[in-house]
């Protein structure tokens, strides 16, 4: 069994709730009791229609106000895969949490109202999409019924959002044009029977055949150290093992690695994960590996392999999404987290701040407010050991944390 | 080592989050009720660590009307295992009067939980509180980060949460406060029983079907037991029945069952149309009962 990670964005008024419910409905996912909630709750409020927005909308503030002001998580399952649906919002003033929501994904479904057509939130959904290298984008005009299930208007609204995919230099997307009606299921998991002039496959069924190990992309193999395990024991008296997750690629037994920052040569002498020992270790699988020499290792190192070296720098350029109440400022100071790492950051540079509507680039910028998107330079106290985000979603992404505050204030993707 | 499985996925993930919890944080606690999604962090944390021990203690917060089949369990895994448990005990914090008992038809301890944990967490200082909550569990559930920050309070900030991305967590807080640590996040009610069936882990008996004296009070499945509120008409007869979740006794239904392996019982779940916490009468109070909970510290 396989898991797909989705992101929906949208706003209720999208349907977006709609389509989720109607994904938990006709996949048999919701519970008696949970259907029950949903029934009685829809009936309090008048409607004479299952309000799916209640199962998904967890928080007081967004049943009151009708809208998603933070991702939640849905959970279901097919035969073939299982899913996990992160319900993102759709409102500008939101959209670090959108960016939280996509960051995980490996797949995107972007919601367009059939009759209001590609709007100012499509493009920037569209843009979040593609800053976070999200591979299979899914465009689901949806309320179809609202205008006749006419193809002429999806074709128009298709035409619409190619002109955006035009704008966009990540070419090795995928997008997937899909007519739907949430309300009356048309499309979601059953064919229906109104829009005959549609050959393609139903949402869930292109789900269902989308490859979900092709999104960490594999590349090389890159072992951050979280964490030294020294027992102390009698049994491991002088055992040092080193703790992580490994990103990119495999490793091996044998394998000639290279520490940073030090630079020490060794070599990769045993994987262990739990009390069993492995000849090699898959991307993304949580492992302890030691090394054939003594070498001084600390959380926050990296293990990569001799011919495979990542950029190391104590300058570099990123697009930034900023996330915080408080403004960033040119010469602010941050801390950096990239991967497991922490660095201090000053902000260099503020070239520019960039539109997601697609409309172009602002030059002298001093200063980024909530969920502005802009290109910076950083000068970092230490160097890290880093890749392009294109080329390595993990080893090319970090976040900025307000030494005052605390608080995640940005998420960075390295140029 | 492959992570193919959606299990495995699910555990490298787990195991990677015990791990940023040793590194970032300086007292740690696993909070533990000795249900089955502490029983998977127990495991996740061993093999985190492993060959060295867990590196920070389990603590149960003890209403003192748990099923004794579960201190039991509790009380071996510890010793077996050789960990390092704390109790704190609702009773104590009912004693100082700090707490009021619940009375009549729906009382419960559960709610009364909250200040012995917070009470708890100010005596040893812990900065991170590993729960086993799931997001799939409840709706409120479903929009928790998985480092999630609390004030002195121990107060949920639901509408201003830290944007958690990529698979970096951000453990920097200031004194006093602390962060809940959710390392199943992402598994649902079923990947818990695949992944005990798979590693052969013992839970508590009352998982499985067993003859118990019970009641039936609207619709639901109730243990006849001291600590529960029988009205005299409700009648007790014995059924055969297991627990889907290991809660107090005062808030947690028993659901009808003959199912005696994890096989069996995994297979109930898959046919079960009914959610795991719709047999939680805590949840039931009001359509937000959960997240006014969590606000006011709640795990």
């Amino acid at each position: 069994m396989k898991v797909l990670k989705i992101a929906t964005a949208g706003s209720v008024d999208d349907g977006k709730s709609t389509l989720i419910g109607r994904l938990l409905y006709d996949t048999k996912s919701l519970t008696d009791d949970k259907l029950e909630a949903i029934e009685r709750s829809s009936k309090q409020k008048g409607y004479d229609y299952l309000d799916f927005s209640l199962a998904t909308d967890g928080l007081v503030a967004e049943r009151e106000q009708g809208i998603t002001i933070d991702v939640a998580h849905i959970y279901f399952s097919t035969a073939t895969k299982s899913y996990i649906i992160a319900d993102t919002p759709g409102h500008v003033e939101y959209t670090r949490n959108m960016v939280t929501g996509a960051s995980t994904s490996q797949a995107a479904v972007i919601l367009i109202d059939a009759r209001h057509g590609v709007i100012e939130q499509t493009y920037r959904h569209f843009f979040i999409n593609n800053l976070l290298r999200i591979k299979d984008v899914i465009v689901a005009v949806n309320k179809m019924d609202l205008v006749d299930f006419s193809e002429e208007r999806y074709n128009e609204i298709k035409a619409d959002f190619q002109k955006l995919v035009e704008k966009s230099d990540y070419e090795d997307q995928h997008i997937t044009f899909i007519p739907v009606s949430a309300l009356k299921g048309d499309n979601v998991v059953e064919k229906g029977s109104e829009m005959d002039w549609y050959r393609g496959q139903t949402l869930l069924a292109h789900l269902e055949e989308l490859d979900t190990e092709d999104i960490y992309n594999k590349g090389k193999a890159r072992f951050p150290v979280q964490y030294v395990i020294r027992p102390k024991t009698d049994e491991y008296h002088d055992f040092r093992g080193y703790a992580g997750k490994v990103y990119g690629g495999e490793i091996k037994v044998g394998d000639d690695v290279i520490i940073l920052p030090s630079e020490t040569k060794s070599k990769i002498k045993e994987i262990y994960f739990y009390d069993k020992k492995y000849e090699s270790a898959a991307r993304r699988s949580s492992v302890t590996v030691t090394l054939e020499d003594d070498v001084n290792v600390s959380r926050g190192d990296m293990i990569v392999k001799e011919d495979e070296l990542p950029k190391s720098d104590k300058r570099f350029t990123a697009t930034i999404t900023w996330m915080d109440n408080k403004n960033l400022q040119s010469g602010s100071k941050y801390i950096l987290q990239h991967g497991v790492n922490k660095v201090l950051a000053k902000v260099a540079t503020i070239h520019n701040k960039i539109n997601p509507d697609y409309s172009g680039i602002e030059t002298n910028v001093d200063s980024l407010k909530m969920n502005d998107i802009a290109s910076i330079s950083f000068q970092l106290n230490k160097p890290i050991f880093f890749d392009a985000f294109k080329e390595h979603r993990t080893n090319g992404s970090f976040i900025l944390i307000d030494p005052q505050s605390n608080n995640t204030v940005g998420v960075g993707f390295i140029e | 080592m492959t992570e193919k499985l959606h299990i495995n996925q699910l555990e490298n993930e787990g195991i990677y989050i015990m791990r940023e919890v040793a590194a970032q944080f300086k007292k740690p606690v696993l909070l533990f009720s000795g249900g089955k999604d502490s029983i998977t962090l127990v495991r996740l944390a061993q093999k985190a660590f492993y060959p060295a021990k867990i590196p920070f203690p389990l603590m149960h917060i003890d209403t003192g009307h748990n099923f004794p089949e579960t201190i039991e369990f509790r009380d071996r895994l510890v010793e077996e295992l050789g960990l390092e448990l704390i109790v704190r005990n609702v009773q104590d914090s009912i004693d100082q009067g700090k707490v009021k008992e619940e009375t009549g038809r729906y009382s419960s301890r559960n709610m009364l939980q909250t200040t012995t944990l917070l009470d708890a967490i100010e005596e040893f200082k812990f900065d991170a509180c590993i729960g086993g909550a799931r997001r799939d569990e409840e709706k409120a559930r479903a929009k928790e980060r998985i480092f999630s920050v609390r004030d002195d309070f121990g107060q949920w900030d639901e509408k201003n949460q830290r944007p958690e991305l990529f698979d970096m967590l951000n453990g920097e807080i200031d004194f006093g406060q602390n962060v809940r640590v959710f390392p199943i996040s992402n598994w649902t009610e079923l990947d818990v029983w695949t992944y005990i069936e798979n590693e052969d882990l013992e839970i508590p008996s009352i998982y499985f079907s067993h003859p118990r004296k019970t009641f039936v009070r609207d619709g639901l499945i109730w243990s006849a037991s001291e600590h529960v509120y029988r009205d005299e008409e409700e009648e007790v007869e014995e059924r055969m029945v297991r627990f889907r979740t290991v809660g107090d006794m005062s808030c947690t239904a028993a659901v009808s069952s003959y199912a005696q392996t994890i096989s069996e019982v995994v297979a109930e779940i898959r046919d079960s149309s009914i959610s795991e916490r719709g047999a939680r009468i805590d949840d039931k109070r009001s359509e937000a009962a959960m997240e006014e909970r969590k606000q006011q510290g709640y795990f």
